[in-house]
């Protein structure tokens, strides 16, 4: 994907979040740390842009919620930030690439002890297939078929796949 | 971000293709990889103790600092409580008294989900002539994960960590060290000095100018906090009457003087020792009251003090010997601050003590 399909894609997603919501009343974006975040922000602006209203923004880092703790180093990037209590919030979190499923399984463990949401959508660039647990993303930038040995880039240069060489 | 595989192969590859969003950065540019690398390195450690400020060095209390800030955020919410160390025993062994070291270390395990368990020595079979060896395998035998130590003699939680499998954690031994006391100092003077510059906390301490007061002889808060402030880059100034410097300063990167006053108007941080008479065997000064008059921080002395100037003290303290009430009571006393912050101080150690892998080589990335 070039910066313009990167572009693209964050439009179409922002018009299905005000699509499916009926509006932005009562929506918090929320980037997982850290490739989540510059993309929640950008949604943010956009639907700032389409519907006229400030949604809150925060970043999650989900760390401590890890499944690996133990298994290999596990470190925060920085510490979460929450614009405002999630109770009888919809939550849509936002991430790069969604791949084994468990960073966002972390993610819902964590967002379940910053309060009770009402909904929690999910919203990622690529979502590269894998997957170890039963989650599914709401909205998607671009499927993309990828082997497990393969790295996925997302950055401000678009999407780029990398060959890691033999498992 | 990056996707990997789970072979090492994979991580290698990923260690070199990866750039950060914003920057196309070479792999050799630093970023907050490389502080979690060096993390790493603490946790992975042979040892996997935490016996002195100086295993940590600067590269390590930075770690701990950082780590901190995150656990700061998690103890400001509703449920203040994660599940990262879910499954683990921290054990709290106290030989000698503590009321806020070993409630700080059992609120930061808690909230960290570990299991805890308390030792008191007055309630042991220590009263029954049990050693300390045979004390602590026993304890290591029900399959502890931590030890947090105290203890009245320099050197045995040092001594401790030979003996088990556990991690060991050093509250306090005797006139030596209290590492984590240091960590959550530095903590805090970092955390105000963030609030006056309001920008981001500095890693750096340069050009800040600390005064060390009172009792340093039998403080083994002034060794660690010396050693940690030095290491940040601090400039430390130890204040006390020749009887309550220790024997030697050889080794101790500090200025000394002998006076309080003329120290007062170039110090940026006052921080006030506890006159430990329990420890005092002779007389080292003729009297409390002497004592207070020429190094206690009375309200006259507060006043010559900076504007912004800092003062703290590790407690417990002696009102009106170290510190008059109404000082305690102003804005620049961080005192209850310094309590305050040493659960995310704890909870960093506990975190990166028990949180690493065993042994295991580094793989910076999570597969998502």
């Amino acid at each position: 994907m070039s910066v313009d399909d990167v572009r693209r894609a964050l439009v179409r997603i922002a018009h299905e979040i005000i699509e499916r919501n009926h509006g932005t009343e009562e929506l918090v974006v929320v980037g997982l740390q850290t490739g989540g975040v510059p993309l929640a922000a950008r949604l943010v602006e956009l639907l700032r842009e389409i519907d006229g209203t400030d949604v809150p923004f925060g970043s999650l880092d989900v760390a401590f919620y890890r499944d690996d703790i133990g298994l290999r180093p596990v470190r925060p990037e920085k510490a979460t930030s929450m614009p405002c209590d999630l109770a009888g919030r919809v939550v849509v979190l936002v991430d790069d690439v969604l791949f084994t499923g468990r960073t966002v399984r972390a993610a819902l463990d964590a967002l379940r002890d910053l309060g009770r949401a009402r909904a929690v959508q999910l919203a990622v660039m690529v979502d590269r297939g894998h997957r170890e647990l039963p989650i599914r993303p709401d909205y998607v930038g671009k499927n993309l078929p990828t082997r497990r040995d393969e790295a996925v880039e997302v950055s401000e240069d678009g999407v780029l796949i990398g060959d890691l060489g033999p498992v | 971000m990056t996707s990997p595989g789970t072979t090492d192969a994979a991580r290698a590859a990923v260690a070199t293709a990866r750039a950060r969003p914003g920057t196309v950065a070479p792999a050799s540019t630093p970023t907050a990889r490389d502080d979690s690398a060096s993390g790493a390195r603490l946790a992975t450690s042979a040892r996997r103790h935490l016996l002195s400020v100086a295993d940590l060095g600067r590269d390590g209390i930075l770690e701990v600092l950082h780590l901190a800030d995150s656990f700061a955020e998690v103890t400001e919410r509703d449920i203040p409580k994660v599940p990262a160390l879910r499954g683990r025993t921290v054990a709290t062994l106290f030989f000698e008294s503590s009321t806020r070291t070993r409630l700080s270390f059992e609120t930061a395990a808690k909230r960290l989900s570990a299991d805890t368990m308390t030792f008191t020595a007055s309630t042991s079979s220590l009263s029954k002539g049990e050693s300390l060896r045979d004390t602590v395998e026993t304890i290591d035998a029900m399959g502890v994960d931590a030890m947090v130590v105290r203890h009245a003699s320099a050197g045995a939680p040092h001594r401790v960590a030979g003996w088990v499998r556990a991690s060991v954690v050093n509250a306090g031994d005797g006139q030596h060290e209290h590492p984590t006391q240091a960590l959550l100092d530095c903590y805090t003077i970092r955390e105000a000095l963030a609030r006056r510059r309001s920008g981001d906390a500095p890693d750096d301490f340069a050009g800040l100018r600390v005064a060390v007061v009172g009792d340093i002889r039998h403080s083994r808060v002034a060794r660690s906090n010396v050693l940690a402030l030095s290491a940040l880059g601090a400039e430390v100034t130890l204040v006390a009457p020749a009887t309550l410097l220790p024997p030697s300063l050889e080794g101790w990167p500090a200025n000394v003087s002998n006076e309080l006053d003329p120290v007062l108007a170039e110090t940026d941080v006052v921080y006030l020792l506890r006159m430990q008479s329990e420890r005092m065997q002779g007389t080292f000064v003729p009297s409390l009251r002497e004592y207070a008059a020429r190094f206690g921080l009375s309200r006259e002395r507060a006043a010559r003090l900076a504007p912004d100037a800092l003062v703290m003290h590790p407690g417990p303290m002696n009102r009106g010997v170290e510190i008059d009430a109404e000082v305690l009571e102003g804005s620049s006393a961080l005192v209850t601050r310094q309590v305050h912050n040493g659960v995310p101080v704890r909870m960093a150690v506990l975190f990166l003590l028990l949180g690493a892998a065993p042994g295991g080589l580094a793989a910076p990335e999570a597969p998502r």
